[in-house]
């Protein structure tokens, strides 16, 4: 069993300071959902913990299993089991997934004799296209198609645990329910803890959450079960931040 | 400026001049150079054997480029016309496509010496052939090649052009590459520059037929003290003609790249099209590179675009490959590697292409283990 501990985080970006005091421990297997307005710091939590360039960290500390995770540069962190799904995924030119998650099993030390039957067993289970693998990272990749591709490399490299940055944002819903899906199996099959933040409850149907926090203004103002999500549907985030 | 006494009547430029301006000409002394000639090595399978002709004579100058337009064209016209000439012709039959390419090898093996050879494509009509030049020098060779490729694509022809520069790095290369399109025609011009010290082309595709189409694709990759230089023009003179080019390239250490390109099209050439990409790496803080693209429209009715950005590598980018888990240097590999991947993947798939993916990756000092 792993634990991802954020602690009193307090971030943001230069001359401004979003997260005011973020605490949240998540246990393997676990799925808690994030959810706030716009604004209230969602994105900006997912890049804190990964370690995205431009982000500042004032005070608080991130740790997986007592390994302080602020202290590492990003690919390290990776390395030590963490993984981010970016709400718009990165194009990255000429580069091809199978030569990413290659090197990503490589960094790893881990054996790539299996790899190509791997990710042809992945893409199948994701209905991800085959024929789109051999496409540029993300370039000409329809939102659907991009989710499926985050997802499917989620599903490779299997993390300790995964934050999804607005899985649900940009895709239909066959490819929101199938990406959804492969999450909530990873939660089984392979122990995931998933951090999970989103804007709406839809998601939360199919990757049915352990804990639902609110976020507001930097800071968890309640945290509850799923039905706290169903409640958001009914009385609006103004009506519980008040 | 100086009357050279082996070329009479040729001046050579200035860096004043705006298509010799960042250039390193200012640098140049064809006083360290006697008038010599390269080692050819012609590969031509059988079914284009018979299309090639080594040591043809100065009278096939001129399919494409009747008058020279610059010193260099002269200095190369010179020696087609006298004791150092190196003409190699390549002459297509009607209507006959030619499945295997001719690749011809021109290595530089003595120093100080000034090579000047041709190479002429002639596509009869609705014929198509594919040729590549490969320019060769072991890095001791202090020399300078001025060669000059003319291409010219009759009626609906299809032409493809490869030249590779894996020159010395203590090589001089001043390149001409040529090119007219007939009605219908289609011509590429691809160049994949790695070597020399200072290695400048000319490459100007001119479109004089209705409906010629054609591309000029470079990829190109200067570290240490090189200096990589190209000037384009896409110039559109009939109807109806398109262009298309995409020019990427990379810098490391202190080196230099240079790229102008100049969209022309003149007053007849209504309902045509013209694209230009440039793009650069600067992978050193030290390294430099200028992108100067320039448009020339006499008539309406055309559809143009230009686009030309230098930096370094996308924050982003090594941020995602990074997030997975893999280190800063070969994160910034594989982005590079994927920059180039777009012009690599536009090349046709012959043998001496298929090995330039590995020499870019041996040239990049990210990820070097």
């Amino acid at each position: 069993m792993s634990t991802l501990i954020i602690e009193n985080l307090v971030a943001g970006i230069p001359g401004k300071q979003i997260l005011n005091g973020i605490n949240l421990t998540l246990n393997s297997g676990e799925v808690h959902a994030i959810m706030g307005p716009n604004g209230a710091g969602k994105s900006t939590l997912s890049g804190v913990v990964m370690g995205k360039p431009g982000y500042v960290v004032h005070s608080g500390s991130v740790t997986l299993d007592g390994v302080d995770l602020l202290a590492l540069p990003a690919w390290q962190r990776a390395q030590a089991g963490l993984h981010l799904i970016l709400q718009y995924p990165t194009e990255v030119p000429g580069v091809h997934l199978d030569d990413v998650i290659r090197e990503a099993y490589v960094s790893r030390g881990r054996d790539t004799s299996t790899l190509d039957a791997e990710i042809v067993a992945e893409a199948a289970r994701i209905h991800f296209d085959m024929a789109l693998v051999e496409r540029s990272m993300n370039v000409d990749l329809s939102g659907g198609e991009k989710k499926r591709n985050e997802t499917l490399q989620l599903a490779l490299l299997k993390p300790k645990f995964a934050i999804l940055d607005e899985l649900d944002s940009g895709l239909d819903i066959d490819a929101l329910r199938d990406c959804a899906r492969r999450v909530e199996a990873a939660t089984q099959e392979d122990n995931l803890g998933v951090l999970v933040i989103t804007h709406y409850a839809r998601l939360l149907e199919e990757l049915r959450p352990d804990v639902v926090h609110i976020l507001a203004a930097g800071k968890i103002v309640k945290s509850g079960g799923p039905e706290l999500a169903d409640e958001l549907e009914t009385t609006g985030y103004a009506g519980l931040t008040q | 400026m100086s009357d050279l006494a082996q070329y009479p009547g040729v001046i050579l430029p200035t860096a004043e001049e705006e298509i010799w301006r960042y250039s390193r000409i200012e640098e140049l002394s064809l006083d360290s150079y006697v008038a010599g000639t390269v080692v050819n090595q012609v590969d031509a399978p059988a079914d284009v054997a018979g299309i090639v002709t080594q040591g043809a004579a100065a009278g096939e100058c001129g399919v494409a480029m009747p008058i020279p337009v610059d010193a260099f064209a002269e200095i190369n016209a010179i020696h087609c016309s006298g004791a150092h000439a190196d003409i190699i012709t390549v002459k297509t039959e009607r209507g006959k496509s030619y499945a295997s390419p001719v690749v011809i090898t021109r290595t530089l093996s003595v120093s100080g010496v000034l090579a000047a050879p041709r190479l002429i494509i002639d596509a009869a009509e609705n014929s198509e052939v594919t040729v590549v030049e490969h320019f060769l020098s072991a890095d001791d060779i202090s020399s300078l090649i001025a060669p000059v490729v003319e291409i010219r694509a009759a009626q609906s022809a299809r032409v493809t052009y490869i030249a590779i520069n894996e020159l010395g790095n203590k090589t001089w290369k001043i390149a001409h590459q040529q090119s007219l399109g007939e009605r219908d025609s289609t011509t590429r011009l691809f160049t994949v520059a790695l070597g020399g010290d200072y290695a400048r082309v000319r490459t100007e595709a001119r479109l004089v037929g209705i409906g010629a189409t054609t591309q000029q694709v470079a990829l190109y990759f200067a570290d240490k003290t090189q200096m990589h230089d190209f000037r384009t023009l896409q110039t559109h003179i009939a109807p109806r003609t398109s262009s298309d080019l995409l020019f990427k390239g990379a810098v490391q250490d202190t080196a230099k790249s240079v790229y102008t390109g100049l969209i022309r099209i003149e007053h007849e050439a209504h309902g045509s099209q013209a694209y230009q990409t440039n793009r650069n790496l600067t992978l050193s803080h030290g390294a430099w590179a200028e992108s100067v693209p320039n448009l020339e429209i006499e008539t309406n009715d055309v559809k143009c675009s230009h686009a030309s950005t230098v930096g370094p590598i996308d924050d982003e980018q090594r941020f995602y490959l990074e997030s997975r888990g893999i280190h800063p240097d070969i994160a910034e590999r594989l982005v590079v590697l994927g920059f180039f991947n777009e012009v690599l993947e536009r090349l046709p798939q012959i043998d001496v292409v298929s090995g330039l993916r590995a020499k870019v990756a041996a040239k990049l000092h990210a990820g070097a283990k």
